[in-house]
């Protein structure tokens, strides 16, 4: 097996000293190509794991790898320019257009502006915006969704191998966030991405993910797919599973297939 | 007949070019430096609490000084410096005018502009932060692709309140010798001339909205990404400042510069040795509204070429006397001191504008009060007023001590308010001045001063180092030198406050002329 794009090892964060262990004793490897969710409660480090990954923080102990480097030993800014990040609520630049947001990436790295807008255009096309309308507006000229597939053209935009994203679809409604979360999944396949993406709703981890790790109180809890987690002893990921266990019962009997019956 | 049929409109309008210039010139270097200062403080200081709170503590501090204060605490800060500059890397600069006023002015900017800097930069949303490092932005690149841009507005706001007060209080630069608008109103002022007043108040308050109408319009420029818009509001800014500059440049270089303290006297006095010095053939300026105390050392450090002051001025103020010699002696000494500081003085003009304390006539006779020995009984039912630095004067302590003065309450005023109320009963007695003219208007009378508590106050001519020897400068001013008496010269200061045209400084000090010429 080819060694892991994203490796965790031992990682911990504290903050306020010691006080709140954010992130505790945590190791997790993401292979190339792999869609891994992390899922768990409000403050259950999720995000803290996230902003690792690109040194937004520093661990105090354990190391991580991303790509076979040690992230303390690249630049934190070239390494977060290879890396894409979608941010909870779109995190868009309000006085910057759509096109200005989508190509800041590379401009940052100093690519033409002509290839700029070329790529511009291709990404609104590959989060389906029609180039036209969109390409001018300003964030506060959008809808959730679309503000949310401008996050992710732009996270894209440096062509990166790896994206990272916390709870994008989250405050979208739930048709939209379906939505949104089919089409990431195919991007995911056809742009060949390792794509790590934080959320808390296990349904939505279920749909889109290989691959899931359960985070509680800092500690990851377990890890595996969904038919893995499904077979695990612990209280807490049987809790978690439980909603998406019932609605699918419930849905199986409400909506029978047609000639199922 | 329309209020501007006044002649002395145009005669304002005549001033304009050169005061609108040096107006313009003061506040814009004044404001440029306040950025150029205002604008890294606040940056580095934004996340920095300690740093922050301790430099807007100081500039709010800065803002409770009054700006007249302000400013005229900057000159002797900048004589210190300019002498230690000479002495240690022997050059110096001239304290004088442009300098302080800009750097007053500019501390006097830093407050909206670090304020609205630091609110607007921390108004910043964390996410969006978040965001920019995200991205893959560096510090720098987050400040000046998102936080500044984003806060831009706020800081505007603050840059256009800082543009405003600069404007406004530059009209106060005047008495440390920087030209400005305020000219018009320091005038205006002492010389009852209304029409001044309000032209100087209205030129300041139409370029303040001008400067602040442009900046709008930059910002507005830059918050819409209109490249036009904001070139706009810079070209108009950048024209208003070329525009002020080229008559400046334009103007000959004058050589001789007559300075004027802040009232009547001293304005037509000081026309009055411009007009000789022309006539003379020599070219010359005058600097008006000077502070008493800045306009010494603008002669001494050779700012000023000539002006007017008066013995027992110098004698108590610039050499820290309290004692009190005859006039010849105490000439004599204070030319020798004089001399030391390589000051001339050349000569007397013949009156004396000494401290007396004055009351109406008639009162006066029906009391049986002739001199302040007469007073000094009836003083504890009596209440007496004076200019704002009588009280805190030896004149005052020499004379309680001499008489053994004391009056039931004593106030406060500006000179032109004493007269009248004195005259009006509303006040007793007034600490006033022999030579003006205001004491013939209302009928007053000055007390005579028998143990002479008061020192002579003769008016003198003084000649910067630079001029001690400048025969012709001497030549043209010599047909003034004991030609002047009290009754002639409160004529002058009377006619000097009137309200029409034919009061103005050069209108009264061209009627002194003939009047000397005829004796
Ligand atoms: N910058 C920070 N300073 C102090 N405490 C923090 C900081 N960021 C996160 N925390 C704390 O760390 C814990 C984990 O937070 P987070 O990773 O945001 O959880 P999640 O994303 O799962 O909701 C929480 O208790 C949170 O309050
Ligand atoms: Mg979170």
């Amino acid at each position: 097996m080819s060694p892991p794009l994203i490796a965790y090892a031992n990682v911990s964060k504290t903050f306020d000293g010691t006080r709140v262990i954010a992130v505790d004793d945590v190791s997790l490897d993401v292979a190339e190509g792999e869609f891994v969710a992390i899922v768990g409660g409000s403050g259950s480090g999720k995000t803290t794991l996230l902003r690792l990954a690109n040194r937004l923080i520093e661990a105090d102990a354990g190391s991580i790898t991303i790509e076979g480097d040690d992230v303390r030993s690249v630049d934190p800014i070239l390494l977060r320019r290879r890396i894409g990040y979608v941010f909870q609520s779109g995190g868009l630049f309000p006085h910057l257009t759509v096109a200005g947001n989508i190509g800041i990436t590379p401009k940052l790295l100093g690519t033409a502006p002509a290839e700029i807008s070329a790529r511009v255009d291709e990404l609104l096309d590959l989060v389906r915006l029609d180039r036209a309308p969109y390409r001018d507006r300003l964030p506060h000229e959008l809808s959730g969704g679309q503000r949310q597939r401008v996050g992710v053209a732009r996270a894209l935009a440096a062509r990166p191998r790896i994206v990272l994203m916390d709870e994008p679809f989250g405050a979208l409604d739930p048709l939209t966030r379906d939505a949104l979360g089919d089409d990431f999944r195919e991007l995911h396949g056809k742009l060949g991405l390792t794509t790590v993406m934080i959320t808390h709703d296990m349904t939505e981890a279920i749909l889109l993910a290989d691959r899931i790790a359960v985070m509680r109180g800092g500690k990851l809890l377990a890890q595996g797919t969904p038919a893995e987690l499904s077979e695990s002893g612990d209280a807490y990921v049987g809790e978690l599973l439980r909603t998406p266990r019932r609605q699918a019962e419930r849905l199986g009997a409400l909506l029978p297939r047609e000639g199922a019956a | 007949m329309s209020i501007f049929a006044d002649p002395r409109w145009a005669e304002a309008l005549g001033h304009l070019p050169d005061y609108l210039g040096s107006h313009v010139r003061v506040s814009v270097a004044a404001l440029a430096l306040g950025l150029l200062l205002s604008l890294p403080l606040a940056i580095i200081s934004r996340r920095q609490p300690v740093l922050r709170g301790a430099l807007l503590g100081l500039a709010s501090i800065v803002q409770t000084v009054p700006g007249l204060a302000l400013l005229a605490l900057f000159y002797p800060l900048l004589l210190a410096l300019a002498a230690l500059s000479l002495s240690w890397f022997g050059f110096g600069f001239s304290a004088f005018g442009f300098l302080p006023a800009v750097l007053a002015l500019a501390l006097y900017s830093m407050l909206p502009v670090l304020r609205n800097t630091i609110t607007g930069l921390q108004g910043v949303d964390a996410a969006i932060l978040e965001a920019a490092q995200g991205v893959g932005m560096t510090p720098r690149q987050s400040l000046f692709t998102v936080e500044l841009p984003l806060a831009l507005p706020v800081m505007m706001a603050g840059i256009r309140t800082a543009a405003v007060w600069v404007i406004g209080t530059a009209t106060l630069s005047t008495p440390i010798g920087q030209t400005s608008l305020g000219n018009y109103i320091f005038a205006g002022l002492q010389t009852q001339n209304w029409v001044f007043v309000l032209f100087g108040c209205l030129a300041a308050a139409v370029l303040a909205l001008a400067v602040d109408q442009l900046l709008a319009l930059i910002e507005s420029g830059l918050r819409n990404r209109s490249r036009l818009r904001a070139a706009l509001g810079g070209v108009g800014i950048a024209a208003l400042v070329v525009a002020t500059l080229v008559p400046t440049m334009m103007r000959a270089q004058t050589n001789y510069v007559v300075g004027a303290k802040t009232f009547t006297e001293q304005y037509v006095l000081s026309a009055l040795m411009a007009q000789r010095l022309k006539a003379a053939g020599l070219s010359a300026t005058t600097r008006e509204g000077l502070g008493s105390n800045v306009i010494f050392e603008a002669l001494a450090s050779n700012d000023i070429d000539v002006y007017i002051d008066y013995s027992g001025t110098l004698w108590a103020n610039q050499f820290h006397r309290t004692d009190i010699k005859p006039r010849q002696e105490l000439l004599a000494e204070l030319r020798t001191m004089l001399a030391r500081q390589n000051i001339t003085l050349s000569g007397e003009l013949g009156f004396e504008n000494a401290y007396a304390l004055v009351m109406p006539r008639r009162r006066a006779e029906q009391l049986g009060i002739r001199t302040i020995a007469d007073l000094a009984s009836r003083a504890a039912n009596m209440s007496i007023a004076g200019d704002y630095e009588f009280f805190s004067r030896p004149e005052w302590a020499a004379l309680r001590r001499a008489y053994g003065l004391s009056f039931r309450g004593q106030r406060q005023m500006q000179p032109d308010f004493m007269y009248a109320a004195v005259a009006s009963g509303e006040i007793d007695v007034i600490a006033g001045y022999t030579s003006d003219g205001l004491i013939a208007k209302y009928d007053l009378v000055a007390l005579g001063d028998p143990r002479h508590a008061i020192p002579p106050y003769d008016a003198i001519v003084l000649l910067a180092p630079k001029r001690a020897n400048d025969e012709a400068l001497r030549k043209a001013l010599a047909p003034l030198l004991g030609k002047i008496d009290i009754a002639t010269m409160r004529e002058a200061n009377l006619r000097a406050a009137g309200n029409d045209a034919a009061s103005s400084p050069d209108a009264v000090a061209q009627w002194l002329w003939e009047k000397l010429g005829k004796k």
